[in-house]
């Protein structure tokens, strides 16, 4: 029983990890709390609502078109929003009221346009089969959705670690008048980061909406609470960091479900990142900047 | 030859301060040509105004002829004007052959589908860079050093290691901002033949300097502002004979007490 609520909270957690990775990205990079991040995550559900419900499309074509939509969809609010904030080199206090309102007008024309009611995606989307091994049992969604975090994790590591682009996002994150005179056109990179945050995000609200089969306007929200606890708990700006809370933050919620109550599962998160912030207020590892995952 | 970096009437007031006021500044190819006065006088100022840190109020910077004024930092960078900081700047948590890398971005068709694809050409490009990263680093004399994370180098590395991240792109210019702040004599003396150098392989270099000797020592001319303007421009050994230069540094009366006892001081 133990093991297999741990199994339900790695696969839970693998999700949650990937949605935050994006966000202490950006952090890490823009150094600006992004609060349009949770839409994101909306965006990247109903992108694949739409396209395997009305365009028919299986899940391994829908999760990767999902995510690049909520990635151009981040593009184009970080343009909009954060961008003339950063050329006038504002207050991390206006661009985080800038994206707290701008959130807010997006969720409700969302709801607005699409209706506040639960959309399911169409059945039969991944295959049903449950794996049993030694007593303990997997749903393939699940195992999608674990594959797909690997994945996408995998890929973020590499793209940070050993490429061009990877050295360019360091760079600003540790520097970006530095990074600018190095010849890095920082203006690109941060149009960069934000394709490969809201790419996450996206891809984190698709496998999300597979995990619970309810996709509506506002689950972004919801997401962003436990957005925000991997990500204080990580370490704001830190991969390693946001990677192991996130997986720790789906085990604790599984287990209190499992053990506690079910209602308390938000407690216990925002219980742990108080009680976080009081000992370790840089988080559990305290490294503030972005470094090698 | 055509000057390499002008400034024409460049002008930089904060709240009614004139920062800089109509600098002329003229800087020609092959030269070192060192920027000095006293504290506040605005040397980093025109740094920052030339390097595309901080916009102008007035006036104009020609770099090779084309009028940079609005140019973000980057597209400077790729015009081939490279700096350093008065207190370091580099990327603490990446390795030293890192930081150098950041200098070098790929001239041919780079960014994210060769990066992704991985072509041969992308492969064989890699390898120069990191090999000409190799170069640079051994001529600043940091080549055992090249796996280490940069936070971990002693201050006098540090500052190698921001001008050979500078240089690693042969830049046309390089501007130094107190490259020798810090360092002991033996270094001092190092870091002169390492700027002779670097002019002798076709960078030129603009420096902001304390150190007296040094500066006298590597400069084809100096440049000397005072209160945001620019007071002398010239050879060093007129600079040291210039009477309103004695005066910046020293104030009006002790000047005039030195020059009548004395009508040859140094500087």
């Amino acid at each position: 029983m133990l093991a297999q609520q741990l199994i339900n909270g790695v696969l839970l957690g693998a999700s949650y990890a990937l949605f935050a990775l994006g966000f202490t990205l950006m952090f890490g990079v823009l150094r600006v709390i992004n609060l349009t991040y949770g839409f994101y995550f909306s965006a990247g559900a109903f992108a694949a609502l739409f396209l395997t419900r009305d365009a028919g499309l299986g899940i391994w074509a829908a999760l990767p078109l999902a995510a690049v939509t909520a990635g151009l969809i981040a593009v184009a609010l970080d343009w909009l929003l954060l961008a003339p904030l950063r050329r006038k080199r504002a207050p991390e206090l206006a661009s985080l009221m800038v994206t707290l309102g701008g959130v807010l007008a997006l969720y409700s024309a969302a709801t607005a346009i699409l209706g506040p009611d639960i959309r399911r995606l169409p059945p039969g989307l991944v295959d049903g089969t449950v794996f049993e091994l030694a007593g303990l049992r997997v749903a393939t969604p699940q195992l999608f959705i674990l594959v797909a975090s690997f994945v996408l994790v995998g890929a973020l590591v590499w793209l940070l670690n050993f490429t061009r682009l990877g050295l360019a996002i360091r760079a600003m994150a540790e520097n970006p008048d530095a990074a600018g005179l190095m010849g890095i056109d920082t203006g690109r990179t941060a149009a960069l980061v934000s394709f490969v945050a809201g790419c996450l995000a996206g891809a984190g609200g698709v496998l999300i909406g597979l995990n619970f089969n309810a996709i509506h306007p506002y689950m972004g929200e919801s997401m962003m609470l436990r957005g925000f606890v991997v990500v204080i708990v990580g370490g704001l700006g830190d991969i390693r960091g946001a990677l192991i809370a996130g997986l720790a933050l789906g085990v604790v919620e599984v287990l209190t479900a499992g053990y506690v109550d079910s209602g308390l599962k938000e407690a216990v998160a925002f219980a742990i990142l108080v009680a976080v912030l009081w000992t370790r207020p840089s988080g559990l590892f305290g490294r503030p900047a972005l470094r090698r995952a | 030859m055509t000057t390499l970096l002008r400034t024409l009437a460049l002008t930089l007031h904060y709240a009614g301060l004139f920062a800089v006021d109509r600098v002329d500044l003229n800087v020609q190819p092959g030269s070192v040509h060192a920027l000095i006065g006293p504290n506040g006088a605005g040397k980093t100022t025109l740094f920052n105004l030339i390097s595309g840190l901080v916009a102008p109020t007035e006036g104009t910077v020609l770099f090779r002829g084309l009028d940079v004024t609005s140019l973000p930092a980057d597209r400077r960078t790729a015009l081939g004007l490279a700096r350093t900081f008065q207190t370091s700047r580099i990327f603490g948590a990446m390795t030293v052959l890192e930081n150098v890398l950041t200098g070098l971005q790929p001239r041919c068709f780079a960014g994210l589908i060769a990066t992704v694809l991985r072509t041969p050409a992308f492969y064989r490009e890699e390898r120069a860079l990191v090999a000409r990263a190799r170069d640079t680093l051994h001529m600043v004399g940091l080549s055992a050093r090249a796996d280490l994370p940069a936070a971990t180098l002693p201050h006098g590395e540090q500052r190698l290691l921001e001008i050979a991240r500078a240089i690693a792109p042969e830049p046309a210019l390089l501007l130094l901002d107190e490259p020798a702040a810090g360092m002991n004599p033996a270094e001092t003396a190092a870091l002169a033949n390492l700027v002779r150098r670097i002019r002798d392989l076709g960078t030129s270099v603009l420096l902001v300097e304390h150190d007296m000797g040094f500066v006298m020592d590597i400069s084809d001319a100096v440049t000397v502002l005072n209160f945001g303007r620019c007071i002398f421009q010239g050879t060093p050994a007129a600079a040291r004979q210039a009477p309103e230069v004695m005066e910046a540094y020293l104030g009006q009366k002790v000047a005039a007490r030195l020059a009548a006892r004395a009508p040859r001081m140094t500087v």
